[in-house]
């Protein structure tokens, strides 16, 4: 008995020793990230977008806008973060009287990545890539004006359209500018950007390095890794344990008191376009009838679901526009929270006794936790709800698509993105032919003045008829080693300018 | 393996949604998503689909996966240089963990720190995985800064220790939890050794208890214990789904439930196609094992109890 358990005791101790032997050989390691500073630093970018492809055009999710506008890939046009749009790739453009003709010239002496020159005839092919019928781009419909592309010489493009668009510049600030040879563009890249992809770890991170022929200014870092993530908390753990210098979003506030109360850490509020929004279909009973809508949006309080969500983040909205939006206007008053006058509106509509309807719901956050709230809100005016979780994938087939659903909750990411409440077919089916008028108007518009009379217009009018239900404003939050400065704050549409940032010594 | 092709085939296509979804975004007209559909395939009914993928499985071709582009097989061959150590190496500390703390267990039954060992081990197995691995966060990687707390190094196993390093995590996750439920096992067959009739004829004939129990006992217990083993290190590759989650960690798990998200069936098939594949070859190996442990197992007949 005595013999064994020493032999055993023994046999125990030395896989202790031989265990406690390798963790302190492991821990001897230094970790691989590189944490010096200066000109050529490395920045570490940790984010829970990772794209599917490298191509915009096939479907690669918004993590690739992240990863590649304006770093890898460039457009004749830049969307800056404060919402404006300069040129880029152009160096000077045209417009005929009629608006039906531009003439851009290209900048001099830019080189794609592969060392080729820049043509007109990539711009050409890079435009066509994206309006041709394979294309996935969901940007495919705002370029239907083009009528035609030429090319007269290697640094002019003119471009053709059958009607006016005075958004044109702002549109094709979409369109990465590729080399017409390049080949595989869902697994490589040729663009002209400041940075050239420089190895991607499918599921785990992908790295580009600075572009020593680059063109324009040189990013004041050396190489860029954008990390990937599919849980928040190991996000904010890589954070925290500085294996990431940046978070692009930080998606829950609950994470944000462990950064904000740490000297180590910087946490910048920007400005976002994401909208959570719970859209009828208006196309069924009873949400074809505006007082149900208008009850709806009237029973619910917006500022305690957006405190109970996000604390003292994020901004209330009136409408689908953002404040960044220069067609913003105040319409948080329109319909604003009274529970009676929502009981007074349901019984003038004909539903005294309340109604019921079932929200499809995202299986992802904030969905969920907002549907229940809504379920309790609505309960107070005598209107149940009934909630059925679905995943992203579902959601696209059944309600995207087959517009099979009474009510929906969604996040709408995308800046400008009014012009949806002018498609009477799109999925939440609103149909004000005013409406229509005047965001197709505001296209044709001949000055941006003019776009912006219309387009308030159309917004204080989708207000009114309470089109969908919008519920806040996402905040935009941005949480980075102290060390580290010069990145963007507002991450409109998802883009991700690196060639600023700095990291100090 | 084809009925389990089959199943597969069939019980993915049950679930709602169209793997030409993820391809689209919001503000995609009609037209694009019918493209996609075309491209994916998710237009023709679904018999022509299996024929489709049966036509597939026959030439051993998985396909290319319908978000990324890249053929099933490569992408699979890349992650498992991750998921195959991973296992391996949670499975070997496992053992070592389980082995000497079972025996000890079963022979020390009586003393306190013997049930203590069960106790734990029976608190081990009633802890979810992922909240093992959040714990060893927590402590190891946030609190201590001793491991990183997630993710796999760029230049793979060409630095071997730094890949260690990093992987020093969720292999003590992993090791951790299975050897909770290999330690009961152990020290059920210890114990059933123990009481036999033939370690008290050995003991009878002279031998001293530490020596009956090393050269009777282990042999006679192993053999239970192997067939465990062999479930074991199963459940050990699909209990990666979950550990490569928490850590972040391109493997072979990532991609299922990347691939299942999407509906990106080539990629999902794949990988249970191949870990199906794996766990066979797993059970195999189990049972050459025992039969090399133990004669009796060699016989034609196979009398196998």
């Amino acid at each position: 008995m005595t013999a064994l358990s020493a032999r055993a005791n023994r046999a125990h101790r030395s896989v202790l020793k031989a265990t406690t032997a390798a963790m302190l050989l492991l821990m001897g390691v230094a970790p691989a990230v590189s944490a010096e500073g200066g000109p050529d630093a490395t920045i570490s970018i940790g984010s829970l977008y990772e794209p599917q492809n490298l191509d915009n055009t096939a479907g690669a999710g918004q993590g690739i806008n992240e990863a590649f506008n304006g770093n890898v890939y460039e457009a004749l046009f830049r969307l800056n973060d404060d919402g404006s749009v300069s040129p880029s790739l152009v160096k000077d453009y045209t417009v005929s009287e009629d608006g039906l003709t531009y003439t851009f010239t290209l900048q001099p002496g830019v080189t794609f990545h592969s060392g080729d020159p820049l043509t007109s005839a990539d711009v050409k092919w890079s435009i066509e890539r994206v309006t041709s019928p394979d294309s996935k781009s969901s940007r495919k419909n705002s370029l239907k004006p083009i009528a035609s592309i030429e090319t007269p010489d290697d640094a002019t493009v003119v471009i053709k359209l059958s009607s006016r668009s005075i958004s044109l510049p702002y549109n094709l600030s979409y369109v990465w500018v590729i080399n017409d040879a390049a080949k595989d563009l869902q697994s490589t890249e040729d663009g002209t950007g400041p940075y050239a992809l420089d190895g991607w770890q499918r599921g785990s991170q992908l790295a580009v390095k600075r572009f020593d022929k680059y063109w324009g200014p040189k990013p004041e870092n050396g190489e860029v890794v954008f990390k990937y993530f599919t849980e928040a908390t190991a996000l904010n753990n890589a954070l925290l344990t500085g294996a990431v210098d940046i978070i692009t979003s930080v998606q829950s506030p609950d994470s944000l008191a462990q950064f904000k109360d740490n000297p180590d850490f910087t946490v910048a509020e920007g400005k976002s376009t994401t909208k959570l929004l719970l859209a009828y279909n208006d196309r069924v009973a009873p949400f074809d009838n505006v007082k149900v809508r208008k009850a709806l949006a009237r029973a619910v309080d917006d500022k305690k679901l957006l405190e109970a969500v996000w604390g003292e983040y994020g901004t209330l909205i009136g409408s689908f526009v953002p404040p960044t939006d220069p067609w913003y206007v105040d319409l948080t008053k329109v319909d604003a929270y009274d529970p009676e006058s929502a009981k007074a509106l349901l019984a003038e509509a004909g539903y005294p006794d309340g109604l019921t309807f079932t929200i499809d719901t995202p299986n992802y956050d904030p969905h969920p936790l907002a549907a229940q709230f809504l379920q309790g809100e609505l309960a107070k005016v005598g209107v149940k709800v009934n909630i059925n979780v679905i995943t992203a994938n579902e959601w696209y087939t059944k309600i995207y698509k087959a517009h099979d659903f009474q009510a929906t909750l969604q996040e709408h990411v995308n800046h400008r993105d009014i012009v949806f409440y002018g498609n009477p077919d799109f999925y939440w089916g609103y149909n004000n032919p005013k409406v229509v008028d005047l965001i197709k108007a505001s296209e044709e518009a001949k000055t941006v003045d003019e776009q912006t009379e219309k387009l308030k217009e159309a917004n204080i009018q989708i207000a009114e008829d309470a089109a969908s239900n919008w519920l806040y404003l996402y905040p935009q939050i941005v949480v980075s080693k102290k060390s580290v400065s010069g990145y963007p704050l507002n991450g409109l549409n998802s883009q991700f300018f690196a060639y600023g940032i700095k990291k100090a010594d | 393996m084809l009925i389990a092709a089959a199943v597969l085939f069939l019980l993915l296509r049950l679930l709602p949604g169209d793997p030409a979804n993820a391809l689209v975004s919001v503000g995609a007209d009609p037209e694009q998503i019918e493209a996609a559909r075309r491209q994916v395939g998710s237009d023709l009914p679904i018999g022509a689909q299996f024929v489709r993928y049966l036509g597939q499985l026959g030439s051993f071709d998985h396909g290319a996966s319908f978000v990324s582009g890249v053929p099933v097989l490569e992408e699979i061959g890349r992650r498992l240089t991750l998921t195959l150590p991973l296992t391996a190496l949670a499975f070997t500390c496992a053992i070592l963990i389980a082995l000497p703390l079972g025996i000890l267990a079963a022979v020390k039954r009586d003393r306190w720190y013997g049930s203590l060992i069960s106790v734990i081990s029976q608190l081990g197995v009633a802890i979810p995985v992922f909240w093992i691995g959040i714990l060893l966060v927590t402590a190891f990687a946030v609190k201590l800064r001793l491991f990183p707390s997630s993710g796999f190094p760029t230049s793979g196993w060409r630095d071997p220790l730094a890949a260690l390093h990093q992987l020093a995590l969720p292999i003590l996750t992993i090791a951790l939890v299975m050897s909770a439920s290999l330690l009961r096992y152990v020290r059920s067959a210890t114990l059933d050794v123990i009481g036999s009739d033939y370690l008290r004829t050995a003991r009878a004939l002279g031998a001293g208890y530490g020596e009956a129990l090393v050269r009777h006992g282990i042999r006679n217990g192993a053999v239970p214990v192997i067939s465990i083993l062999g479930i074991e290190l199963a459940s050990t590759l699909l209990g990666a789904v979950v550990v490569e989650r928490v850590f972040s960690l391109p493997g072979l798990g990532s991609m299922l439930l990347s691939g299942i998200e999407q509906r990106d069936y080539p990629s999902v098939q794949g990988v249970l196609f191949i870990s199906t594949l794996l766990v066979l070859l797993v059970g195999f190996a189990a049972d050459l094992a025992q039969r090399l442990v133990d004669p009796r197992l060699r016989g034609p007949s196979g009398g196998r109890s």
